[in-house]
């Protein structure tokens, strides 16, 4: 299949997953198109809305292409939760700890958090390589792990906020939130009441990580098509047995793949702490957003440039769907039902690919899968 | 390829169970479809006043304590006329942008609930000094802003009670508490209640031994079960939880084992009928409906830390269900008691040093 047809495909479902989710508020008793037009003005209506899109799109997009770089090498890591996690508490803890100049606080909290996960995720990779256990069961126990580890650590007197669920915050010379003090300054006010546009635009915690999230997507983009280690790492997800054979080192590699996955999932954490949250909150359940970054790596079917679109569509949808309850006075169930049959028809697509490639191969025998 | 299709059925029903479970279990009733016709007529007379509530993660059916602040909202909007809404937190994150929601939506009061909202609520009410803002269960003391009130309950003094009553109740002179995760608010109820059982244990001329465990969590139900288990193993026979979600753990092993539990925020009687004694009510939706209440009177008390004790009848008591458990005199006294604490010959202590002096004074 080519490339446009692939993006008429993927336009075609998000439309019908739109319409299914549309007859859903209707059998609920919801006028759909004034649904869809409170999320539409959710997003577009003003500045701030474009922005807190983007803020809240940020980790949906680095969990995607965490998972998606993991499809690439023929790895399913379902523990991009789990390393976003270790992600956001190590950044949390550099950033609270150390004690460093503005700008090199924050790149060493974010190495920090993308080390820290990376070793999360390798782990998964290493047991996978040294003894075959499956990263599909490694990583979800991982997961698992990582949440109530983190919330010892927060637990632990010095690091623990008094009177909050919560660790301390950081110190703000670590923080990425785009003009942070000046905007609350009273030059800063000043300037934004004559400026309506960058007020709003500004209002939300406005941060370097969507900047960082299309590099990171770039840089890998670049790896898995124009390096070695990128040849390798596809060359393995296509054919363990004939990347051996073409003399690859098939258990390094699963372990690198591990590695990079999870310090892409780790930096959406930091980015996420040291932009917005600037804490660790004690978790009682997982939050969701190395879920939320399987559903956006199936929607870009893998492809890491892709990603950022999916990212922005799915942290659209979830935003602006929060605004239906006050405004519409549908119930949070009817809308959470309404954003899955989106995202279900949304990820179609790829199944549609692969039942269409399933069925040419049966009459065409095995052909090489298509690499895009 | 098979493996492929294996891991995309994975995906999906991860995806779908984890939709799933934000949901809650409850399905929505006709409450909320009754407003909106509800509210067309009104607006036919009057612009009603929008208030709106923002839910931490518990989300509005909890079974505890935004679920009542959100009964106040509803009781407010039938009695008062005005138009109520909530949004939903999925995570500490989704705090600012619900504020904002709800304030972008023309609320004239927006409700943070709970404590976890402080820190949001108050960059909130900075950036939006024209907009009022309320918060359940947080003070900012001296440096609460003009546009926002807070809501304080004495939980000790309910505390205090059910103390007392335990103590009476007790054959086995062993009682414990269960805490969630330690802090001002949950200390309150945690040496409110040990006061109370020592004041009994005084009166009665005994000695009576208190174990005492925090959960660590609000949520983690089979925690609380072990965590009772063990108490009622070592010889304790009422257990008093202050921990949201983890009391229901409590409240299991008292069903279980046979034993008493001491519910908390609302009366919880109704989760096991025959082994919950008594409850510390904490009433946060009169609290909510209060506050409306004045907003719609035109006296919004901005600024202000409203404090409800027990002199603000039924804001903070024990249990309207106590007397199936608990014998008349018992509660005759608790009466007295209560009477006591209103004329302020009684003061319940909250934290560890008030506690201590407390002590001194028995």
């Amino acid at each position: 299949m080519n490339k446009s047809n692939k993006v008429v495909v993927t336009i075609i479902s998000i439309l019908f997953g739109l319409l299914v989710g549309a007859l859903t508020l209707l059998i609920a008793g919801f006028n759909p198109i004034e649904a869809y037009g409170v999320m539409f003005e959710g997003i577009f209506g003003s500045p701030k809305y474009i922005s807190w899109t983007i803020v809240r799109s940020t980790p949906l997009i680095l969990t995607g292409i965490s998972v998606a770089f993991a499809f690439k090498t023929g790895l399913f890591n379902i523990g991009a939760e789990g390393q976003y996690i270790i992600g956001s508490l190590v950044a949390t803890l550099v950033g609270y700890f150390l004690k460093l100049p503005i700008v090199i606080h924050a790149i060493v909290a974010i190495l920090a958090g993308c080390l820290a996960a990376a070793i999360w995720g390798g782990i998964a990779g290493f047991l996978k390589a040294k003894f075959g256990i499956n990263e599909v069961i490694t990583t979800i126990m991982l997961n698992w792990t990582a949440l109530y580890f983190s919330n010892y650590v927060v637990f632990w007197e010095p690091f623990k906020r008094p009177n909050r669920d919560a660790s301390q915050q950081i110190l703000d010379t670590a923080s990425i939130e785009i003009l942070e003090k000046w905007k609350v300054s009273d030059a800063g006010r000043e300037f934004l009441k004559n400026h309506d546009f960058l007020r709003e635009f500004l209002n939300p915690p406005v941060n370097f990580g969507f900047i960082i999230a299309i590099l990171v997507a770039i840089l890998v983009w670049y790896i898995l098509k124009h390096t070695t280690l990128g040849y390798q790492l596809k060359a393995v997800g296509f054919n363990k047995d004939a990347a051996e054979y073409g003399g690859i080192d098939v258990k390094r590699n699963m372990v690198v793949a591990m590695m990079i996955a999870g310090a892409i999932a780790g930096l959406a954490g930091a980015t996420q702490v040291l932009g917005v949250s600037k804490e660790t909150a004690i978790l009682t359940a997982v939050e969701g957003y190395g879920f939320d970054g399987m559903a956006v790596a199936l929607i870009a079917n893998s492809n890491p440039i892709a990603c950022i679109a999916a990212g922005l569509l799915f942290g659209g949808l979830k935003y602006a769907g929060s605004k239906l309850q006050p405004l519409m006075g549908a119930p949070l169930e009817v809308i959470n039902i309404t954003i899955g049959v989106i995202v279900f028809f949304i990820a179609m697509p790829k199944l549609i690919n692969i039942l269409r490639t399933a069925i040419s191969n049966k009459k065409r025998g095995v052909k090489v899968e298509d690499t895009k | 390829m098979k493996k492929r299709l294996l891991a995309l059925l994975l995906a999906g029903v991860l995806i779908f169970g984890l939709v799933g479970c934000s949901g809650s279990s409850e399905t929505p009733t006709d409450e909320t479809n009754g407003t909106e016709t509800e509210n067309g007529e009104q607006a036919q007379t009057n612009q009603p006043l929008k208030v709106g509530m923002v839910t931490d993660e518990g989300g509005v059916h909890d079974q505890s304590f935004n679920q009542s602040a959100w009964e106040g909202l509803q009781r407010a909007e039938e009695e008062l006329g005005i138009e109520a809404s909530y949004v939903e937190s999925k995570q500490d994150g989704d705090f600012a942008p619900n504020l904002e929601t709800l304030l972008d939506s023309g609320n004239d009061l927006i409700w943070g609930i709970g404590f976890k909202l402080a820190d949001a609520i108050l960059d909130a009410a900075k950036n939006n000094p024209d907009q009022k803002y309320a918060i359940v269960d947080h003070s900012y003391g001296d440096e609460t802003p003009d546009n926002v009130v807070c809501v304080m309950f004495k939980q000790e003094q309910p505390s205090f009670l059910v103390g007392y009553i335990a103590a009476h109740m007790t054959e086995t002179n062993n009682v414990g508490f269960v805490g969630g995760i330690a802090g001002d608010i949950i200390w309150a109820f945690d040496y409110g209640f040990h006061a109370g059982v020592q004041y009994g244990a005084k009166e009665l001329g005994k000695e009576i031994t208190i174990q005492r465990q925090y959960a660590e969590s609000f949520s983690d139900v089979a925690k609380g079960k072990a965590i009772a288990q063990q108490m009622y193993q070592q010889g304790a026979d009422i257990v008093f939880h202050a921990a949201g979600d983890v009391g229901t753990g409590v409240i299991e092993a008292a069903k279980e084992q046979g034993k008493w539990a001491i519910g908390v925020d609302r009366d919880q009687n109704y989760l096991a009928p025959d082994n919950v004694l008594t409850s510390a009510m904490k009433r946060v939706d009169v609290g909510v409906f209060n506050v409306v209440q004045e907003l719609v009177n035109g006296n919004f008390p901005g600024g202000e830390t409203i404090t409800y004790g027990l002199e603000h009848g039924g804001a903070v008591d024990i249990a309207p269900t106590s007397d199936k458990h608990v014998p008349q005199e018992i509660l005759d006294k608790v009466e007295e008691l209560k009477q006591m604490i209103i004329n302020g010959e009684l003061e319940i202590p909250y934290n560890e040093e008030t506690y201590e002096e407390f002590l001194k004074t028995l």
